[in-house]
């Protein structure tokens, strides 16, 4: 499958020069830009890991761009998003979001049904990536 | 009594003679008062009846909408009646409209009763609106003061919140009206919903008139729908959600029906502007209880706001809705085919979305309107858009909105799929154009065409709308006369 969260999970990857694009534009408005990868994009996982604080003081696209590379390097085989937090009042949360790396293979989730009384059904959505314990290396 | 002048009575004994009176000899009529911070101030449009005096005619509507009857009584003496008078303060022609006037009326904050949309209704467009001695009223818009807000909850959720809950920012969300609106069995329905999310969108929406009906009754409904919502977040790994109508003839119902589908894990419910105000009241405050996002579907609205010279505007009614405490409302779309001229749409989005809305009469904004941080309200546009205008769209309409193909997904040649995948696609390469620091409204056109080469359904959505448009004349359109700017 392909995970299509973020704002541009349904055009080609986009390539560093575009993706150094939107990183400007998020600077621009004043936005602090991180990083987050996981292995696990349960659509209720919001907390993946950080690359790092989110980059308040940085007027340069190409400093996240560096610190892409550097996580790519190290997380190439997981998901990998570039987020842009907006810490104005009256908004004080995320700007933007979109995925920047994917494994090699997206291993989807499992859509669990439980049958229940009055032909209720509860719905349980499991990663396929978290459904074995991590093999050691 | 016909010998007093036309101006307002200070003599006590004379004023309350038993008797008729002109409102402003009454005293509704106050050219010298200044609005204090508390008050409500409301603009009126009024025709008056033939060899009606205007003002007169706007202190009857002062009179009318507060404490006036049509007679003198002396009851009024028991109380402070000089201070619950509403006062008409000001009165200007309607620009370029012979016979129409715009009043202005201030109402002290003590007339109305804390978190109510019914009682400040009741007075504003109470038997105000009959009244003979006009022709028509229209109420214009509203300057709501912040120590009234404050006794609204506001939106249950609010954008900033429904979109943290969604996982979803940066883009304006994406929706569809389930098709045919009336007639489908719900496992059928709930077929068309699973498509629609699985090829792209965010969300699903049943029609107003969707309730619980022969051919398909609502927990039947409930139960496809989250099937389908559900199979679409497993295929796609993105929260989904379909707008479940829980709109039904008692409060009882509702809840029911509301509660159901939180039972489900539906994160959004929806009712209809029909049920009464005192209702959206009760489902926002259920709705902020439940952690739930609270659809507005303006039914009825036309009935009384598409006409300028009676009834109520829009924007109004929208600044009720977001003290009510909905988290989306129906808007406009400006391009599509409902009523919707740009500039009323542009005061109506600000009324939704921002935290100050300064006066802006080519907007239709009369007044400076704070808001006190009641929570931001999700716009939606919905009507007659298809993905060809996504750039007109994103242009007029900005990020903060939910865009709604109805025809535009599920009449796709391909399928409903391909068409919820076209309007996706659409969206994201335009946004991504426009933070580009592309010129998306010049280059629109040709930014989806590129894209259109690689996406085969948005190559279809073109070719099958790209000729339709509808450009009739708006009935609601702002009157004003556009003032020189200072060099």
């Amino acid at each position: 499958m392909k995970l299509t969260q973020g704002q541009f999970s349904f055009l080609p990857d986009l390539s560093d020069a575009e993706i150094t694009l939107q990183v400007q534009y998020a600077l621009e408005n004043g936005w602090a830009v991180a990083i987050e990868h996981t292995s696990d994009p349960h659509p209720r996982n919001v907390y993946w890991n950080m690359w790092g604080n989110p980059m308040f003081d940085l007027r340069d696209a190409a400093g996240v761009m560096m610190e892409l590379k550097a996580c790519r390097a190290e997380h190439n085989d997981e998901y990998i998003k570039i987020i842009a937090f907006d810490s104005r009042k009256g908004w004080e949360s995320v700007r933007m979001s979109f995925i920047v790396n994917r494994p090699a293979f997206e291993p989807g989730f499992e859509l669990v049904r439980t049958e229940g009384p009055g032909r209720n059904l509860g719905y349980q959505l499991r990663s396929f990536a978290t459904s074995r314990p991590p093999v050691a290396p | 009594m016909d010998q007093a002048p036309d101006v307002k009575i200070t003599d006590m004994k004379e004023r309350y003679r038993s008797g008729v009176l002109k409102y402003r000899q009454m005293g509704y009529w106050e050219p010298d008062y200044e609005p204090k911070d508390t008050d409500v101030l409301a603009v009126f449009r009024i025709t008056p009846q033939d060899g009606v005096d205007p003002v007169e005619a706007a202190a009857a509507v002062a009179g009318e909408s507060s404490t006036a009857t049509w007679t003198v009584v002396w009851t009024d003496r028991l109380t402070d009646s000089e201070y619950y008078r509403a006062k008409a303060y000001r009165l200007d022609p309607v620009p370029g409209t012979p016979g129409q006037w715009f009043a202005y009326i201030a109402y002290d904050i003590d007339l109305f009763e804390e978190g109510s949309i019914a009682n400040l209704t009741a007075s504003i467009i109470g038997n105000v609106f009959g009244f003979k001695p006009l022709k028509a009223l229209r109420l214009e818009d509203m300057r709501i003061p912040a120590h009234y807000l404050k006794t609204f909850q506001g939106p249950a959720t609010g954008i900033v919140v429904e979109r943290e809950r969604m996982n979803c920012f940066g883009r304006p969300m994406l929706g569809a009206t389930m098709k045919p609106k009336l007639g489908l069995s719900g496992r059928n329905y709930g077929r068309v919903v699973y498509e629609a999310l699985k090829g792209g969108l965010d969300f699903t929406k049943d029609d107003e008139n969707i309730n619980s009906q022969p051919f398909m009754h609502w927990r039947d409904r409930y139960l496809y729908c989250m099937e389908a919502v559900n199979k679409a977040q497993a295929e796609t790994g993105e929260v989904k959600g379909t707008y479940l109508n829980v709109t039904a003839g008692t409060m009882e119902d509702m809840y029911e029906r509301a509660d159901f589908a939180k039972g489900l894990g539906s994160v959004i419910v929806m009712i209809d502007l029909v049920i009464g105000y005192t209702a959206i009241q009760s489902m926002a405050k259920w709705a902020r209880r439940n952690d739930m996002i609270l659809h507005l579907h303006r039914a009825g609205h036309s009935t009384y706001t598409r006409q300028k010279n009676h009834g109520i505007s829009f924007r109004v009614i929208a600044k009720w809705m977001r003290m009510a405490g909905v988290d989306h409302i129906h808007a406009g779309t400006v391009v599509g085919k409902l009523e919707g001229d740009p500039n009323v749409i542009a005061g109506v989005y600000d009324v939704c979305r921002e935290n100050h809305v300064p006066q802006n009469l080519q907007h239709g904004i009369f007044f400076d309107q704070p808001w006190a941080s009641l929570k931001k309200l999700m716009p939606v546009a919905s009507g007659g858009i298809h993905a060809g205008q996504m750039h007109q769209l994103l242009h007029y309409l900005g990020e903060d909105v939910v865009l709604q193909f109805g025809g535009g997904t599920i009449g796709h040649p391909g399928g409903i799929q391909a068409g919820a995948t076209a309007n996706r696609v659409a969206l994201e390469v335009i946004v991504k154009a426009r933070n580009e620091g592309r010129d998306i409204w010049r280059e629109g056109p040709q930014i989806l065409s590129e894209a259109a080469r690689w996406c085969q359904p948005l190559r279809a959505a073109l070719d099958t709308w790209k000729d339709v448009t509808f450009e009739y004349a708006s009935t609601d359109s702002v009157d004003f006369v556009p003032t020189p700017t200072a060099s």
